[in-house]
């Protein structure tokens, strides 16, 4: 083949070029960020001008006061354990969902339904959902439960459907081909495909609901975000770097931790 | 005798093309069938439809019975369909096996309607029902391969899985579709000395599909010809010289005669593939 042939001019017609629709797009980014300056309140000079007052602010952080560390400690625990249960209690519900969601496994008047009071589930924020169920059953990590459990579904449901859509279907034939029925085709043909990315998503989402568990507590529902809440509230500086500090570490710790456990997994 | 595969007037379009083109044809139980013709001519098809895998067209009086069982009728399957392929089968190209579980559980498959369902969702079976499962395996010569998982098997090893998975299901009919396409000489006659065994041992009605004439010759004593959808041969293997398949296939025929599997693939290979622009272009000029 004529490997040291110029190209032809024709094909010099293919290579990437900056074009006007480039341009517009660029454009419209900036123009959207000039209208939003406003509604935002943009005020950066005040950080130049606060800046003295922002220092002795974040002096007063200093040094943390661990002398409740007992509290602490028993208090993340709590966060610890509400999102554990809430995200076994959204996995338990996400594999129904997320099979029956997955355009591969139902028809589309099971399969549309399903996806939108998922993303129903996923808009609301577990915070919102929080301060709904701290009425429905009180001030207490279980609240806190309820919330992650049902924002976490949505999310989980998705992502497991989403993988369900994505594996091959000729193992899934091999079973159907024996005479199976459908559940036996998804216990044999599709969930040892999903499962991997499965396992995954919900240690990703452990990991997410950790952090989002510290914070439902600021609504009432229960955890370190309760004791974070009312030493903010009063102005205990010192106290809240001590409780920030065992937050980042206890999630820069599960974070680890899960991030190992997945590489072993998949 | 009653037939083990009758098929009537089958009639499949893929959008304007006809993929079968009035398909009759009848199987009696016990034979080994070979099933050829070039890429396209029908063979996957009209196998696919044997198993309620793939539907005749709505508006054909297309019908197809298997072991005396109604698979499907007018693109309709049967109700019992489920029933009807208990008894059917069914080997494929790709093997179709689910990697990441062992062997094993993979033979095990086969024995899904026989189990009750919740024992078969929790894969709950019995020792006896695993021992069927290693014995099939052992026949297939792959006893010591039971634990591991079917992704780590090479492809004629998969495939021998896959036959024992039908020999689990007890099926009196066994179809395979093109089993020896994606396998080394070596593996490819593994495969069909053993579904040439259970023709033999386990009267099991065999039909295969081939893309060499020489291996169909070699296996089955009746060879069906596909062309286009059609059936252009029914009849004794040794009939199909290569004088014959000239006259059937024409300038098609060299795809379907002596050439070893890897030249013929590659030739597939060479005309799908449109050369690039550029090189047409460079080639022009």
């Amino acid at each position: 083949m004529a490997a040291t042939a110029p190209l032809p001019l024709a094909a010099t017609a293919n290579l990437p070029k900056t074009s006007w629709s480039t341009l517009l797009v660029w454009g419209a980014v900036l123009g959207l960020l000039a209208l939003s300056w406003q509604g935002a309140d943009m005020r950066p000079a005040d950080l130049v001008r606060d800046s003295g007052n922002m220092a002795k602010y974040a002096a007063d952080f200093f040094p943390p006061n661990f002398a409740n560390w007992q509290l602490y400690l028993k208090e993340m625990l709590v966060t610890l354990q509400i999102a554990l249960w809430g995200t076994a209690l959204a996995v338990l519900c996400s594999i129904p969902l997320g099979l029956l969601a997955a355009s591969n496994i139902t028809p589309w008047w099971i399969h549309q339904p399903v996806r939108r009071v998922m993303d129903a589930f996923r808009a609301i924020n577990e915070m919102v959902f929080a301060m709904l169920f701290v009425v429905a059953v009180g001030l207490g990590p279980f609240a806190g439960v309820l919330a992650l459990w049902i924002h976490t579904t949505g999310t989980l449901a998705k992502l497991f459907s989403e993988a369900v859509e994505a594996i091959d279907p000729q193992p899934v034939e091999g079973i159907r081909a024996t005479g199976a029925q459908k559940l036996e085709e998804i216990v044999y043909g599709v969930i040892p495909q999903v499962m991997p990315l499965w396992v995954s998503y919900t240690l990703y989402r452990f990991e997410a609901n950790v952090r989002s568990a510290s914070v439902v507590g600021m609504v009432g529902a229960g955890g370190i975000g309760v004791v974070l809440w009312e030493i903010i509230r009063g102005f205990y500086y010192a106290e809240t770097a001590a409780v920030l500090l065992i937050i980042i570490v206890t999630v820069t710790l599960i974070d680890f931790a899960s991030g190992r456990l997945r590489r072993t997994l998949i | 005798m009653q037939p083990a595969i009758r098929v009537t007037e089958l009639l499949k379009s893929f959008g304007p093309s006809r993929a079968l083109d009035r398909v009759t044809l009848e199987i009696m139980p016990g034979e080994m069938v070979a099933l050829i013709g070039a890429s396209g001519s029908g063979k996957s098809t009209l196998l696919r439809h044997l198993a309620g895998l793939v539907l005749a067209d709505r508006d054909s009086r297309s019908e197809i019975e298997v072991n005396g069982q109604l698979v499907q009728k007018s693109g309709r399957l049967a109700a019992n369909i489920r029933e009807v392929r208990e008894s059917i089968g069914f080997v494929f190209q790709q093997f179709n096996l689910v990697g990441r579980l062992p062997v094993i559980t993979n033979v095990m498959a086969g024995m899904l309607t026989r189990v009750p369902l919740w024992r078969s969702l929790t894969r709950w079976f019995h020792a006896s029902e695993y021992s069927q499962g290693l014995e099939a395996l052992a026949r297939v010569g792959m006893a010591e391969r039971a634990a591991q998982r079917a992704s780590t098997l090479s492809g004629g090893q998969q495939q021998r899985a896959a036959i024992a998975r039908t020999l689990v299901q007890r099926a009196k009919v066994v179809l395979a579709d093109e089993p020896i396409a994606s396998l080394d000489p070596e593996s490819s006659r593994r495969v069909m000395d053993i579904l040439s065994t259970i023709n033999r041992e386990d009267h099991c009605t065999v039909v295969v599909s081939l893309h060499q004439v020489n291996v169909a010759i070699k296996y089955c004593p009746r060879t069906i010809a596909l062309r286009r959808g059609q059936v252009v041969f029914d009849g004794p293997s040794e009939r199909l010289t290569p004088a014959m398949l000239r006259e059937l296939y024409g300038a098609e025929a060299d795809e379907i005669l002596d050439l070893p599997d890897h030249i013929s693939l590659l030739q597939d290979r060479r005309d799908n593939v449109a050369p690039l622009p550029s090189i047409q272009a460079a080639q022009a000029g």
